[in-house]
């Protein structure tokens, strides 16, 4: 095997224990599902896995470093790097449909797409489905939530409050 | 086009870090007492963004300069003088309606400024730019929703938050008055020119501020020295406060 097949082949296994590798404050998403993992570069064996932030202020990202360094160094890919790159900016875009299946089944109303319709990001309230009931008779209670990455938001018809994962 | 001095590149970053650091810290301090849960979630949220900003700009700061200092030494170890934040947003807490009207008249510029700052030829503040703007553009829904709800409140509401904007009227003149850092800030490339976000500013406060049924102050005179590290009497106290622990157990790590 080549050298450059042996690094194809690292990297595949890389992608694969990074969809093993949840976030810690949404713990049914992993940081594939959420877009924070964006490349994994493999040079001689040597790995580097690039991520990137959600909010500025994410208290979760030096976690997340180094689960990502440890779940890999428990596969026997120790020394990895963990670098971070801001650009292009995170955009709760780059959630997949499985990613957003998986917030709604745990309770989380997922984004409204696209983050390009201004009306969900600035202009007044979007009409979210419970993710319990799926009613969409609901309000919102507060703006901001459990984490960055979230509103509040209460359901007028089974009255559970739920938390609102903001489209940015 | 040529790339700003080294020097002018690290106080401008500054000035950014700067503001956004001391804005943070503030809104910190209402961690734990605001005035109802989901509102002490919101400075608690707002703080952590503009602290997160703040350690992006730091950083890169620090790099610039290239004198091997980090975020933590450059946020833990400077003193007063050496703060190049705009002297708004030092300013106390006070009670809610001075912390709204703060927030509400540095986001609506914040907006303005991080939105020209996603084009600066400068790539690493054009990326740290692109997260801020959208994170200001949430701040300021906040911001000028709490002015609408305050100012069009009660009778007191109403006084106490006009009160609040003519006691810190005087400190947003210096946000759109440049200087020799700036104006070769601008010729770079790296950032814009202020004085033509003053219009742009207005346009985003006055209908807000006539929704909320307050009058726009007119100032006799700015207040300025921010940029250049001349503060009012609070910025001292505050960054005693901040840096304390560090000071007392440098290099401490957990």
């Amino acid at each position: 095997m080549t050298a450059a097949t042996a690094d194809t082949e690292i990297e595949r296994r890389v992608w694969r224990l990074l969809e093993q590798v949840q976030d810690p404050e949404i713990p049914v998403l992993s940081v594939v599902d959420l877009g924070i993992a964006r490349d994994v570069r493999v040079r001689d064996g040597e790995v580097e896995v690039v991520i990137t932030p959600t909010y500025s202020g994410c208290p979760a990202m030096d976690t997340i470093a180094r689960d990502i360094a440890d779940a890999l160094a428990a596969e026997g890919l120790g020394g990895t790097r963990v670098t971070t790159q801001l650009a292009p900016a995170w955009t709760t875009d780059w959630l997949s449909d499985e990613a957003r299946a998986k917030l709604a089944a745990y309770g989380v109303a997922p984004p409204e797409r696209a983050s390009g319709d201004k009306r969900s990001l600035l202009g007044g309230e979007v009409t979210l489905a419970c993710p319990r009931c799926g009613s969409r008779h609901s309000e919102r209670i507060s703006q901001f939530g459990s984490t960055a990455c979230k509103a509040l938001y209460r359901c007028l018809d089974c009255l559970e409050p739920f938390d609102y994962f903001k489209c940015v | 086009m040529t790339a700003a001095s080294g020097g002018d590149l690290f106080e401008y970053l500054l000035r950014l870090g700067d503001t956004s650091l001391v804005l943070g810290h503030r809104l910190s301090e209402w961690c734990g007492q605001g005035p109802a849960l989901e509102e002490d979630l919101a400075l608690a949220n707002i703080a952590l963004d503009l602290i997160g900003q703040a350690r992006l700009l730091l950083e890169y700061a620090g790099k610039v300069e290239g004198q091997g200092r980090s975020e933590d030494d450059l946020a833990y170890l400077r003193d007063g003088r050496d703060y190049r934040n705009l002297l708004l947003v030092e300013q106390p807490n006070g009670h809610y309606g001075d912390t709204i009207a703060r927030q509400f008249l540095y986001d609506a510029f914040a907006v303005e400024l991080w939105g020209e700052l996603t084009r600066s030829g400068d790539v690493q503040l054009a990326a740290i730019a692109a997260k801020a703007v959208k994170e200001h553009e949430y701040h300021w829904r906040h911001s000028s929703g709490w002015l609408i709800r305050l100012g069009d409140g009660t009778e007191e509401s109403h006084a106490k938050m006009q009160a609040s904007l003519d006691r810190l009227w005087t400190y947003t003149g210096e946000m759109f008055a440049d200087d020799d850092v700036e104006q070769a800030i601008q010729r770079t490339g790296v950032g814009p020119d202020v004085a033509t976000l003053a219009p742009r500013w207005n346009t985003r406060i006055d209908p807000v501020l006539s929704e909320a049924t307050l009058t726009r102050p007119v100032a006799s005179w700015m207040q300025r020295g921010g940029k250049e590290g001349r503060h009012g009497e609070h910025l001292g106290h505050m960054l005693a406060e901040m840096q304390s622990v560090h000071r007392a157990h440098p290099g401490a790590k957990w």
